[in-house]
């Protein structure tokens, strides 16, 4: 189905709506136009366009609900859905924590996640890109493997409770890898962006192929108790499962590291380092996102942790209803406060200490105290005297990132990644506990 | 054509699904369970490799998919959420001057696989100025019309809602009643139904099925704020309904006391056992860390072998295509060809496959349409082969394909995923009890947990569910805050033990991710119960004020 305006979502969802026989009926729909190449061994891989679009249609019959998809839109299909989701629902026991659809809500509307030029991208623009990918890494002797992916993604959501909310967004994610061509090297370098004329792929596989050819003849340091710097791609990875647990039932219900001995959270306690302010927006200029969550709730700009304090938690309505608290959605976008700092700034600071430019198969460990495992990859390096003085193999860390927040030395200026906007950091005491041959 | 057109076309009424059943009950699954008829796929399949060879490819496949998927989750004695989904399309593969494009669309109409395969001509074409390595196909001869469908007894989208709510129900309740302070269950069913059909003349219509109960319990002691959790035992298998059934035969009491299970699962019973074991990991002794040989249950090691096999042996990692998200493997070319890469102790043999009944690989064809097979990949602890698809075997000197593509969905590019990978049982009688009697100062572990291994898969991680210590040959309780670090050519070379066939047990992934856009499949490993000596085990308790 081609993207629907405002327009056109809301009549289709009236349409729809007008189909339900239940207590209460939500829909939401949405598609997705795009594409995207695989270049590898500085050949191009495999390359694809899809379209597809979705209608998810959830029915209440007072505690009972149950939910139906589809992805075709004729009217037969779209009835099906209607009539398959209230039959679920009508055989679903009572939810006692099942709650009705929300009423009509004010979004703030967030044009700047559209661009007209993202939308508009061909197969030759994303050939371009592999190819301006492609040159940088021969004339480095490296060879690449990266990852162009576009598209245009609209999303509508109405009610029998006289909700609707409409939003289109476009998005482009490129990633990529450079291995010197003995395979002793590898760097790596990502970007998103909404709007392409943000994007400049050559520049960023420059930064990867100069990665590459820097990582060559890696030596082995003892794992243990390092200061470390970590590029935003980095960080971003380790704060995630921090948002995660910021969820306020996990947090009541005694089994998160924001629980307290003897119940309670610790909801207005200093939990991290006083340089610490995490807050969210979907509407910033830099990380546009869609102003509403799942279920229909407006995302507003909200303060997670500031100083180090712990100002919010997030709940499900019906979390909130039971403990009298608002129903703060998730967060829409992480982004966390830093200062002036460039990367090498940062560097030109530090007297002993390991740079890490991105993380890898990060897993939770132990959930009671979020300590995390995983390894650095794609250009880890040795500081010393303010300067890189030679790429040192990899290693497995096992830390968590509370811990790593109450050891900020240094922030610097926050960039994209990911969605997000996170700063560079410098972290005392980071602890790796192996070393990985892996290049 | 619009798609009641194509829905006439087929004979598939949409309007008489609608009719109400006389017994609510009696009707488990309100979608399209009936099939769309073959003819009808054929039909649109070959307007779509029309369209394509007229553009200019020389090769084409087209498949079209409907994917059926049902989720139940439910918390404590609650039933949260039901959610049938339905995805629909096709997804056009060709090569045109030596180079692959794709194109998918929901829109399956003559008009728009034609749209879809001349734009996936024009992809390959747009792309075939940067290609430096044209594409290479081994010989696949065409199988006609045939099918193939996962033998299962008990189709489980026509087990009615009722039946698998009061399940979760019931699941719940018993694991609260044995002292759990939390619960999350979950059931998740798919059928896939895919078409597929290429320019070398098959046509392949096949319906696989997976199920996978699962749950999470948690018990909490609020006074001092410690939490402990653990997961269900069952695996996700490619089986029906039955495998719920929690035949006795499907019951395995392992040395420890624990249970665990093969080929039938009973979740009630898990979940009360489960609730007992993690209050018990609550008083449990914290482990000390050090080398300690390890005795790994089925039910764990099936995720060692997968991480620490099965993907460093996919060709496209050795070969640098998953280089950027996935990454590469130490198990270079080289190494294969030398023939004397010790990969593991000369009892150590890995196999791959796609055929073992009941595992979540089992399809009679893959998604480019080869027949699948069974091969080695490690035979007495040498590396032998890898596991490779269409465009990848002549890299290695071999003119057959391992049958082992896949694609999650129609609209994703299919490409080589993981095949079964398997430990055989040791071949001389040994039973897990004669394991652990043979380990002085050990470690029993039961259950898959945390992992983590590097992107050239030396350096792994894992964490698990159950431990218990081994002294002089007995277990003498449980142990808590244990995960192990080892490097996956040390590890295997230091296996020391094989239980045999009687003991031998499948277990599995349903979301093993790989590529860009980021894919799932399903994959199985069987083993016995091994033994492994002199491993690093590691303390993960921490404080954090």
């Amino acid at each position: 189905m081609p993207e629907l305006n405002e327009t056109q979502a809301r009549e289709l969802l009236t349409r729809a709506l007008k189909l339900s026989k239940a207590e209460a009926c939500e829909i939401n729909i949405g598609g997705n136009t795009g594409g995207n190449i695989r270049y590898a061994r500085n050949t191009v891989s495999t390359a694809g366009a899809t379209e597809d679009s979705n209608l998810v249609v959830q029915s209440f019959f007072g505690l009972r609900n149950g939910t139906a998809t589809a992805n075709q839109f004729d009217d037969a299909t779209i009835e099906r859905a209607v009539r398959q989701s209230e039959e679920l629902a009508r055989l679903a026991p009572e939810d006692p924590e099942s709650m009705m659809p929300l009423g009509p809500q004010t979004y703030t509307p967030v044009p700047a996640a559209y661009s007209e030029a993202t939308a508009a991208i061909t197969p030759e623009y994303r050939a371009n890109v592999a190819e301006g990918s492609i040159g940088p890494a021969k004339q480095a002797g490296c060879v690449a493997a990266g990852f162009l992916q576009d598209g245009s993604n609209w999303q509508a959501m109405a009610n029998t409770a006289g909700l609707f909310a409409y939003h289109r967004q476009t998005g482009l994610n490129f990633s990529v890898t450079m291995r010197t061509e003995d395979g002793t090297g590898s760097g790596y370098a990502e970007r998103d962006v909404n709007d392409i004329s943000r994007f400049d792929g050559g520049a960023a596989s420059r930064i990867a192929a100069q990665k590459a050819t820097a990582s060559r003849e890696a030596k082995a340091i003892e794992p243990g108790k390092y200061t470390v710097i970590m590029e935003p791609t980095a960080a971003v990875d380790l704060l995630q499962p921090l948002a995660f647990s910021l969820n306020a039932r996990q947090a009541d219900e005694g089994r998160s590291p924001l629980s307290k001995p003897g119940g309670g959270t610790r909801l207005g306690e200093k939990l991290v380092d006083e340089a610490v302010t995490i807050t969210s927006d979907p509407t910033h200029p830099d990380i546009p996102t869609a102003p509403w969550g799942g279920d229909g709730r407006p995302f507003a700009p909200t303060t997670w942790i500031e100083k180090g304090v712990i100002k919010n938690l997030f709940y499900s309505r019906y979390w909130a209803q039971k403990q009298g608290k608002p129903a703060t959605p998730f967060p829409a976008n992480l982004i966390m406060a830093g200062g002036d700092a460039s990367l090498e700034d940062l560097i030109k600071d530090t007297a002993r200490g390991v740079l890490i430019t991105r993380f890898w198969y990060i897993r939770f460990v132990d959930p009671q105290t979020l300590l995390l495992t995983g390894l650095t990859r794609d250009g880890t390096f040795y500081i010393e005297n303010g300067q890189i003085k030679h790429a040192i193999k990899n290693f497995r860390f096992n830390e968590s990132p509370i811990i790593m927040l109450n050891n900020v030395d240094a922030l610097g200026r926050p960039e994209r990644a990911q969605g997000n906007l996170i700063p560079p950091m410098r972290i005392r005491d980071f602890t790796f506990t192996s070393l990985s041959d892996a290049v | 054509m619009e798609r009641r057109d194509f829905l006439q076309l087929s004979g598939f009424a949409a309007g008489a699904l609608l009719i109400p059943s006389w017994d609510p009950y009696a009707r488990p699954w309100s979608g399209s369970l009936t099939p769309i008829p073959t003819a009808d796929k054929k039909q649109l399949a070959n307007i779509a490799l029309d369209a394509a060879r007229a553009r200019g490819a020389t090769y084409a496949d087209v498949r079209i998919a409907r994917q059926l998927n049902q989720f139940i989750n439910g918390r404590e004695t609650k039933i949260q959420n039901i959610t049938n989904t339905e995805s629909f399309g096709v997804g056009i593969r060709v090569i045109a001057e030596g180079t692959w494009g794709f194109a998918a669309t929901q829109d399956v109409t003559p008009d728009g696989v034609k749209r879809a395969a001349e734009k996936a001509v024009a992809i390959a074409k747009a792309n075939s100025r940067l290609q430096t390595e044209p594409v290479t196909l081994a010989p696949q001869r065409g199988y006609g019309d045939v099918s193939w469908r996962t033998p299962i007894e008990k189709n489980p989208f026509e087990i009615s809602i009722k039946e698998k709510a009061d399940l979760l129900t019931a699941v719940g309740d018993a694991a609260l009643k044995a002292g759990a302070s939390f619960i999350f269950t979950g059931l998740f069913l798919v059928n896939e139904q895919k078409y597929f059909a290429s320019t070398d003349g098959s046509y392949i219509d096949q319906d696989v099925h997976r199920v996978w109960p699962n749950f999470q319990i948690t018990v909490v002691d609020k006074a001092s704020g410690k939490f402990e959790t653990r997961d269900a035992l069952s695996a996700p298998v490619g089986m029906g309904w039955e495998y719920l059934a929690g035949r006795p035969a499907g019951k395995v009491k392992t040395a420890a006391g624990a249970l665990t299970y093969s080929t039938s699962y009973d979740m009630l019973e898990d979940a009360t056992l489960g609730a007992a074991q993690a209050k018990e990991k609550q008083k449990a002794k914290s482990v000390e860390a050090g080398k300690w040989d390890l005795v790994l249950d089925p039910s764990h090691i099936w995720l060692t072998i997968h991480e620490s096999v099965g993907h460093p042996l996919e060709l496209d990692r050795v070969l640098g295509y998953e280089a950027n998200y996935a990454g590469t493997s130490f198990a270079t070319l080289d190494k294969w060809r030398s023939k004397s890469f010790r990969y593991g102790s000369p009892i150590v043999n890995f196999v791959a496959d796609k055929i073992q009944p009941g595992s979540l690989g089992a399809v009679g064809y893959d998604d480019e349409g080869v027949k699948t097979r069974e091969w080695d990949l490690v035979k007495d602890g040498i590396l032998v082969n890898y596991e490779a698809i269409r465009d990848q075997v002549h890299i290695l000197g071999q003119r057959e394909s391992h049958g082992c593509c896949y694609s999650d969905s129609w609209s994703d590019i299919q490409f080589q995923r993981m095949p079964n990978v398997s430990l055989r049982p040791g071949t001389k009688p040994l039973t897990p009890s004669q394991v652990i009697a043979g380990v002085d100062k050990g470690i029993f572990i039961v259950g898959d947990g945390s992992y983590s291994i590097d992107q050239q898969r030396y350096n792994f991680q894992f964490g698990v569910q159950l431990f218990y210590e081994i002294r002089k040959g007995k277990i003498v309780g449980m142990l808590r805050d244990v995960a192990y670090q080892s490097n996956t050519q040390e590890f295997w070379n230091a296996g020391a033990a094989i239980a045999d066939r009687r003991d031998y047990r499948l277990n599995g992934s349903f979301f093993d991710g790989k590529g860009q856009p980021g894919q799932v499949s399903a994959v199985s490993h069987g083993a016995a119960t091994t033994r492994v000596n002199g491993v690093n085990v590691i303390n993960t308790a921490r404080k954090i004020g």
